[in-house]
């Protein structure tokens, strides 16, 4: 059985295809089988909710009279790139608010943006012939904006570590709060509703591919950053710690608070849930088998987080089933779990993706270029160098 | 009868005094205690639940406070802003006494405040500051 990228739309169009979530294919593809979910079922969506904090927006304010050249910029006091051209900047998601630290920051500003509210702009420039203004203070909504889209340099982390401490102090992380004494573990992924974790090779995700992104229609742009294809992988080809990545965008205009929220992540930082959701054509029985594949089948691993260095040791490994059980064991101690990725809102994204496809007959578009795959490119550390070592 | 929720910082040269004997001993109240870190010559933190007549209530406190003991009033009521809340789980991760966990299958956050203890870990854990105290 294989069906084509043409065959598959001409259905989405004709108002004719089979599309189902991911979790709703595992549940057939293991009721009727694998080929006989891959023979009827054209489509399978996905979608993921959690912190992804390479996230960000770029921005137009247009130009006032007479007109600055932005150097210095805040949005509600978070700092944002000065480093473009006049009235354009990139506003971070971790940008930490200078009056409100890690309780406010680019997250909190885009949010504010989505649901309407003006934001308050303030900039000073150099002064120059063509631009001479020199400061500015102005609030701005986000119709106001001539251009403003999400560019997240990296999302969607295909697979991610589950985080445990074994020491004996509280530790504050991306992962959240981790208990001492092997007090909890907390984890970071949708399991089988994961985009990349469903196209494990990327042989349908890349450059081009159109997706759901904070609620607007988008695309994947690039390989996200720290993309890392040669992860060891499983018998089904899956990656056990975290892999692929993708850079996405999408016209903020589109997007909704419902599926962009800020984050604060105690004594960490500030980070952004960011929906992302991709819909996978089931081409073949292959691609059939990893998109049927439930949290029982993949796994992710148990890194020690007390050991604060580039490589922390691994523990074991875990399947999502085990995590979502809300107890897993290590060194035979039975340690309470808990996620970040919001699983609901994760069902919401691939449940809202199938009623485009179905209601609004959104098609699929083959990636343009794919992502750089295994026994490509690895992922290289930065190491500490002096002037005298170059 | 009074109960009342208070929670208590020791300075470090207080941490090892028996100030709950005293409270029983000297005030005749009921205390009950929800959370404690103490460890000698380090700041110490209580959750303390106290029960007894208002007039013994406020003697007990005075005796704390006359040694060395800062008290503040626990929160009384803790609540989910379901507006704000993304349900990510987080707060689970931190909630020893699992009054907040994740339903089997849904996902959905469920709230038992018969088990909180007004630690207010997940206060601070939750990335949306959806869970909020009321004093």
């Amino acid at each position: 059985m294989s069906k084509s990228w043409e065959e598959i739309n001409a259905r989405i169009a004709s108002g004719e295809a089979a599309v189902m979530t991911a979790e709703e294919f595992g549940a057939l593809a293991s009721a009727e089988g694998v080929s006989e979910a891959a023979r009827t079922v054209d489509v399978v969506t996905t979608g993921t909710f959690g912190p992804m904090c390479s996230t960000g927006a770029f921005l137009n304010f247009g130009h006032s009279d007479p007109p600055i050249k932005m150097g210095t910029i805040t949005l509600n006091d978070v700092p944002a790139s000065g480093g473009l051209a006049a009235v354009d900047t990139y506003l971070g998601a971790t940008e930490p608010s200078t009056m409100h630290g890690i309780e406010y920051g680019g997250a909190h500003v885009i949010e504010d943006l989505l649901r309407g509210r003006a934001v308050r702009v303030k900039a000073t420039g150099p002064g120059t012939d063509c631009y001479p203004r020199t400061e500015i203070d102005t609030y701005v909504t986000l119709d106001d904006l001539n251009q403003a889209y999400l560019f997240n340099p990296r999302n969607s982390y295909q697979n991610y570590a589950v985080a445990v401490n074994t020491g004996d102090r509280v530790l504050y992380t991306y992962l959240g709060t981790l208990l001492p004494r092997l007090g909890n573990a907390t984890y970071c992924s949708a399991g089988a509703l994961s985009p990349l974790l469903n196209d494990p090779t990327y042989r349908t995700i890349g450059v081009g591919t159109r997706c759901f992104v904070a609620g607007a229609p988008g695309y994947v742009a690039w390989e996200g950053t720290q993309h890392n294809p040669n992860q060891q992988r499983d018998e089904h080809g899956e990656p056990v710690s975290p892999a692929g990545t993708i850079a996405v965008i999408a016209d903020l205009k589109q997007a909704s608070p419902d599926y962009f929220s800020a984050a604060t992540l105690a004594g960490y930082g500030v980070s952004a849930f960011v929906g992302i959701g991709i819909p996978i054509p089931v081409l073949d029985e292959d691609l059939a088998a990893t998109l049927a594949l439930t949290d029982a089948d993949l796994t992710a691993t148990v890194f020690d987080y007390g050991v604060q260095r580039r490589s922390r040791p691994a523990l074991r490994q875990v399947t999502y089933a085990e995590l979502r059980s809300g107890e897993i064991e290590i060194e035979g101690k039975r340690v309470p779990t808990g996620p970040i990725s919001s699983l609901p809102v994760a069902r919401r994204i691939a449940s809202e993706l199938k009623r485009w496809i179905t209601e609004h007959r959104f098609t699929l578009a083959p990636p343009l270029q794919p992502l750089p795959q295994p026994g490509s490119q690895g992922f290289k550390p930065l190491e500490i160098r002096t002037e005298e070592a170059i | 009868m009074a109960r009342k929720r208070l929670d208590l910082t020791f300075p470090p040269r207080q941490a090892t005094k028996a100030i709950t004997y005293h409270l029983v001993k000297d005030f005749d109240l009921v205390p009950n205690i929800l959370r404690a870190q103490i460890q000698p010559g380090q700041e110490g933190r209580m959750l303390l639940e106290l029960t007894g007549g208002q007039a013994e209530f406020e003697a007990g406190v005075a005796f704390l406070r006359s040694e060395g003991v800062e008290v503040h009033e626990a929160a009384s009521d803790i609540c989910l802003d379901v507006e704000r809340c993304v349900v990510c789980g987080l707060c689970t991760a931190v909630c020893r006494p699992g009054a907040l966990t994740l339903a089997e299958g849904t996902a959905d956050l469920v709230f038992d405040k018969d088990k909180c203890v007004y630690c207010e870990a997940c206060v601070v854990a939750c990335p949306r500051r959806a869970v909020m105290l009321r004093f």
